[in-house]
């Protein structure tokens, strides 16, 4: 029982429990689980004697923060004023038409995808810009975006 | 007392000195000011988001006035143009956001929202409403949770995580889908750190948080039902908090009056709580003395609080041994009634048993599976005093012109003893006239209490008896008991026995009282108490009624009869992942 949160426990131990912390503990244990479970956020509360409560106000007040799973590859689609000007909805409706998301969806049944439409990515003069597990691709068409995903699956299609 | 090195403020042209005050909204309230604001809560932090305080200080500009020190020479207007104007748009923002239709909510005409929006007469809002949450959470048997009503003020996570030391809900999401939530958003009746107390809903300033009364309809279904007989009891509390509903003063015991009305509503016997709190007295002093004497399971932690005896089993397991296993009044009474309509031939599910409780705790109480005999429970219905207000209020009995009339009887004996229980501090003293007595019989009134009748959440009291030392504290509060808790473990201290009360100032301050703010009304209620008391027998053993019962159908105090109708269990609901 204690061995499931080890690596949650790692974390915290670098930040001494310290309530303070709170933000970086979530973000590192974040990278660990995609998201935020509730079980994780519970024994962090517990290590570090806060409510629970406390804990999902944070983890629910920062859009980066998922309490869902996310997918395995993060496409995160720029649609900041530059961006937008520049097409970027084209982009956006496109891979979600690709990857089959609802509306209020943002991850696809099979857990390989997320899509976060975002605000601003800080790098206007490559608008419209998409970022796939952090490689940034700029002056995206929607051609090239549905492109890249076909690359994705096709190369966890090999790895499955 | 006027200290003159602290000044004075010009508010509104008139020259006030400043004595102490923590803020410049209190300042102006003193003023004669009397500023209606929704997070600004005087026995809680300062949080300065509900913008209503708004004032205009010269040489600052605009400023809540609830964040800010008062200075000597501050110059301040609260009713300039351009403070209407603000005040009035932050009326209307909160307003457009969420439900607040009136005549629907059972919060009216005790709304500090619906007073603010008369006071200034707002007849129309200027921004479109945005349609919110409409979910209404009603899976507490304590309280009621309708978002839709909710202004954010973040009254209830700040006495909830301040006082009570809980924190079972939080400000969770973002923007307009910002929301006062529970761990992981789940229903307050599935939250595990809600302890049911209510003290968030006694700070609730609109009607998004209020005790469960959905009880009151099966009330009168079955007033109604010729094949049920309705018993009811009346807390201690209830009888100096009810009044103010009616505009009576505050703090008047009025015994006479309630029992008039319950006959009024239907109810076929009408008896007082307090008959059992002596009974409780009398098995839990009992319990006392006994492991006083073997020096087993010390300090004893009383357990007639529901929220309390929550808090133990999700929060501090370690200590269920220490409760006393004595039930609470209210769980006294519903078994004894039920044996004694029993006992002259009834069945036992054709007697209804309703609780007039100051309380939304003793909801969940009365649900509790130990207080179940064959799917029949103890106690049938928990009605807050509110709620006994409303049914009072819906069968249009003339409250407050209801001549006295008294208890049945044999349950409506008491002694002052029991009274008291409504206050902190009303419990151990009971207790300790019950101990003395049997201690020191001559003696039994020579040791004087008045340390524990303050008001204060922390009172101690060592009764001396020859070389007998019994050391007592008090406390109320959750986060004041944890602390007392945490000392115990640490061997910080050596009490004896100690009285602990959800409610800061006892069962007088519950969330099923009329709302308030404040300690002077606290104490006020408790006095009604303690003046009561003074009419009435001193120590519980003295109670005939509750001697009769022991001869009829208890036989021996502490004994397998007893402990089967008036003992209880406790089991640890600690969070286990």
């Amino acid at each position: 029982m204690t061995d499931k949160f080890a690596p949650v426990d790692k974390i915290l131990k670098e930040h001494d429990c310290n309530p303070a912390q709170l933000i970086p503990i979530l973000q590192q244990v974040q990278d660990l689980y995609r998201y935020l479970p509730e079980d994780v956020m519970r024994h962090i509360a517990d290590k570090l004697e806060i409510p629970p409560a406390r804990v999902f106000g944070v983890a629910t007040f920062f859009a980066h923060f998922a309490i869902t799973p996310k997918g395995k590859h993060i496409i995160r689609v720029c649609n900041g004023t530059a961006c937008h000007v520049k097409g970027s909805s084209f982009v956006i409706n496109t891979v979600k038409d690709k990857l089959k998301l609802k509306d209020g969806q943002d991850t696809t049944a099979d857990g390989l995808f997320t899509l976060e439409c975002v605000s601003c990515l800080g790098a206007c003069g490559l608008a419209p810009v998409m970022v796939i597990d952090d490689v940034v691709h700029g002056q995206i068409t929607p051609a090239q975006a549905v492109k890249l995903i076909d690359e994705i699956a096709a190369a966890e299609a090999k790895n499955a | 007392m006027e200290n003159k090195e602290q000044g004075f403020v010009t508010i509104e042209g008139k020259r006030v000195p400043i004595q102490g005050e923590k803020n410049l909204l209190e300042l102006i309230r003193k003023a004669g000011f009397n500023i209606v604001t929704f997070c600004y809560h005087p026995e809680l932090a300062v949080y300065g988001a509900c913008r209503l305080c708004l004032v205009e200080i010269e040489g600052m500009g605009i400023l809540a006035s609830c964040t800010v020190t008062p200075k000597d020479g501050m110059k301040v207007r609260v009713n300039s143009d351009e403070i209407r104007k603000l005040r009035r748009i932050n009326l209307e923002l909160l307003l457009s956001s969420g439900n607040h239709d009136c005549t629907l909510c059972s919060k009216s005409n005790n709304c500090k929202l619906q007073k603010l929006a008369k006071d200034m007469d707002v007849t129309e809002i200027r921004f479109k409403s945005k349609k919110l949450d409409s979910h209404k959470d009603a899976t507490s048997a304590a309280l009621v949770r309708d978002h839709s009503k909710c202004i954010l003020c973040g009254n209830c996570v700040r006495i909830c995580n301040e006082v009570q030391g809980i924190g079972a809900i939080d400000f969770a999401f973002r923007g307009f889908k910002s929301k006062i939530a529970t761990a992981f958003n789940k229903e307050l009746g599935e939250s595990h750190e809600c302890v049911s107390c209510g003290q968030c809903a006694r700070v609730c300033p609109t009607g998004a948080l209020m005790p469960n009364s959905s009880e009151i309809e099966e009330v009168f279904k079955a007033i109604n039902d010729p094949k049920k007989k309705v018993a009811v009891h009346i807390a201690p509390a209830v009888r100096v908090g009810l009044g103010e509903i009616f505009g009576l003063p505050a703090g008047e015991p009025i015994d006479g009056k309630i029992a008039t009305a319950l006959r009024m509503l239907g109810f076929d016997y009408v008896y007082d709580t307090a008959f059992a709190a002596d009974l409780t007295i009398v098995e839990e002093a009992t319990e006392f003395l006994e492991r006083f004497k073997k020096g087993t399971n010390l300090p004893q932690l009383t357990s007639c609080c529901p929220a309390w005896v929550n808090y133990v089993e999700k929060f501090a397991p370690e200590f269920i041994p220490n409760l006393s296993t004595a039930r609470s009044p209210m769980q006294m009474m519903g078994p004894i009634l039920k044996a004694d309509f029993e006992d002259k031939g009834g069945k036992r599910e054709d007697l209804v048993v309703v609780a007039v409780m100051p309380c939304s705790a003793k909801k969940t109480e009365a649900k509790r599976g130990e207080f179940y005999v064959d799917g029949n429970p103890d106690t049938d219905y928990v009605v807050t005093t509110v709620g006994l207000a409303r049914m009072i209020k819906e069968a249009g009995i003339d409250f407050v012109n209801l001549e006295n009339e008294w208890f049945d009887m044999p349950f409506g004996t008491k002694t002052g003893a029991g009274v008291i229980f409504g206050a902190s501090g009303g419990v151990m003293e009971a207790a300790l006239r019950y101990a003395v007595a049997e201690l020191d019989p001559e003696n039994a009134r020579s040791v004087k209490f008045s340390s524990l009748r303050e008001s204060k959440v922390f009172k101690e009291k060592t009764v001396v008896i020859g070389d007998t030392k019994i050391r007592c504290a008090v406390v109320s509060g959750l986060k004041n008991a944890r602390k007392l808790l945490d000392d115990i473990k640490a061997g910080k201290n050596d009490y004896d026995f100690i009285e602990v009360m959800s409610c800061q100032g006892g069962c007088v301050a519950g969330a099923g009282q009329p709302q308030f703010e404040g300690w002077a009304l606290r104490k006020t209620r408790a006095e009604g108490l303690y003046k009561e008391d003074t009419e009435l027998a001193y120590k519980s053993q003295d109670n005939s009624g509750v001697q009769a019962l022991y001869g009829r159908i208890l036989d021996k105090v502490g004994g397998p009869v007893a402990h089967k109708l008036l003992h209880t269990h406790y089991k640890s609901k600690k969070y286990q992942d």
